[in-house]
């Protein structure tokens, strides 16, 4: 690729899904192909999400879409060319109730999914007991599990996905934010980023909670906002390969990942709604109590750190996946905090609508004007 | 012992002659190298290994320490038994 400054496509966002994109266009034959990314690739949502991996979703767009990631990760690593590590394993995703509203929309859920071929399940407080025995059961109602959900390195995702994208050719641009898009007319024509101009007849925004400012200034308003998460890590510990665990009263969550660490994480809605991801001084106490109490023993494991990162949420948790009203500039961001795992048939869709082929999922209710319809989808199953 | 097999962080067991083929690679900045390799985010914080591979990007960038950015601290910052963090006692064991 010349040094000009034109591609046929501009991919603004290094996060796992800008980074699949730039890598399935290009071995689709794309020619140039160009991703911005304001620092590293994975440094913001994805790389500081939790890296379920899942299939328990309530919308059967979303089960579609998780089913076809599930087939792509376990040979994934090979295919980007095994110099970052997945850590891809399938421990397993458990869903608990609390309150049998909870466990009839989990049964619900789950109905769906086997639907689809799904392997989920529901199981009682009884079963859990017996598969997981360090789980302090009380209060539980029920759960729904899939045993062939699991954990991917986040980091090591998106940077194989940038780095095979760079070995067909993508230019993948690191610490080079956009200033700003440009249109002309009602065309897209390129980006500035760091002052200089770029020309590219499409432009693809995979910026998680940034995508809205970005659109802005083209006057093109995306519902998408950004809300901070917070997740802590322990030491290592000898892997029984402890499930993804979240209870749905509190919304605290934890799981073991294969090096032994534990992630802890718990929602909290009075966190500040912001990008920016500085720590939260009240997250230790309150995500520790409420974990502990679910696995008690591991009141004796250290913390290591804590950290955060930002969900880019959308009014119904779905993400917007569409050819916006600005010919040539298309969306895949408002993922609301499960996007990570999309990363396969996110970039995949993102090739297809580039060629204008029919995607291989419907992805009809993924469209922008859903909002201004007021023709909402609600996932039923999100964190 | 040669200079390469000298081991950096020894939270994870990452030798200089890893940190310095990773940068050969295009990674040049510390919080990449952290997110690839772990360095900086075991027991020890980077306390053992943030100025060493420091030097080693400076090095490969030609930019001073200074002006390098050494990723950011987070808390509890020491590890410290999740039991303290919930309950704010000390535990026995495990």
């Amino acid at each position: 690729m010349s040094d000009k400054r034109t591609a046929d496509a501009i991919i603004v966002g290094g996060g796992v899904h800008g980074a699949a994109a730039a890598y399935y266009l290009k071995k689709a034959g794309v020619k140039d192909v160009v991703l911005f990314e304001k620092e590293y690739l994975s440094s913001g949502g994805s790389g500081r999400s939790a890296a379920g991996l899942r299939q328990h979703f309530g919308t059967e767009v979303n089960c579609r879409l998780a089913k076809y990631n599930l087939e792509c990760f376990p040979t994934l690593e090979e295919e980007l060319g095994g110099e970052h590590k997945l850590e891809f394993a399938q421990w397993g995703y458990l869903w608990v109730a609390y309150s049998q509203e909870s466990m009839t929309q989990l049964e619900k859920n789950v109905k769906l999914q086997q639907s689809l071929d799904i392997p989920s399940e529901t199981l009682s407080p009884q079963e859990m007991k017996r598969r997981w025995s360090y789980l302090n059961v009380d209060g539980m109602i029920g759960a729904a599990f899939c045993g062939k959900d699991g954990h991917i390195n986040p980091h090591a995702l998106t940077m194989a996905y940038g780095r095979a994208a760079e070995k067909l050719g993508a230019k993948v641009l690191t610490y080079s934010p956009v200033d700003k898009l440009l249109a002309s007319g009602n065309k897209i024509t390129g980006v500035v980023a760091k002052g200089e101009e770029w020309s590219a007849p499409r432009v693809l925004l995979t910026a998680g909670p940034w995508s809205t400012p970005l659109a802005a200034t083209i006057g093109l308003d995306l519902p998408v906002t950004a809300e901070r998460h917070n997740l802590l890590v322990t030491e290592p510990i000898e892997p029984f390969n402890c499930p993804m665990t979240l209870c749905l009263d509190d919304g605290a969550y934890f799981k073991q990942v294969p090096n032994g660490s534990f992630f802890f994480g718990r929602d909290d809605q009075d966190e500040p709604k912001t990008m920016e991801s500085g720590n939260s001084a009240k997250f230790l106490e309150g995500v520790t109590k409420s974990v502990l109490q679910r696995i008690p023993f591991l009141k004796g494991v250290r913390i290591v750190h804590q950290w955060s990162g930002p969900y880019d949420v959308t009014p119904d948790h779905q993400a917007i996946i569409d050819w916006t009203p600005v010919e040539g500039l298309w969306t895949n961001c408002g993922w609301s905090g499960h996007g990570l795992q999309f990363g396969p048939s996110g970039g995949r869709l993102a090739k297809e609508m580039f060629f204008g082929e029919k995607t291989f999922v419907d992805i009809h209710n993924f469209r922008l004007s859903r909002f201004a319809e007021g023709d909402l989808f609600p996932e039923p199953a999100f964190i | 012992m040669k200079e390469n097999d000298v081991v950096v962080c020894r939270c994870e067991e990452i030798t200089l002659e890893e940190i310095r083929s990773w940068i050969d690679k295009g990674y040049k900045h510390f919080d990449e190298l952290k997110r690839i390799l772990r360095v900086g985010m075991g027991p020890c914080q980077g306390r053992g290994c943030r100025d060493i591979i420091l030097r080693e990007l400076s090095r490969a960038t030609g930019e001073p320490i200074s002006a390098l950015d050494p990723g950011t601290i987070r808390p509890p910052v020491k590890p410290i038994k999740a039991g303290l963090c919930a309950y704010g006692e000390e535990v026995a064991s495990k």
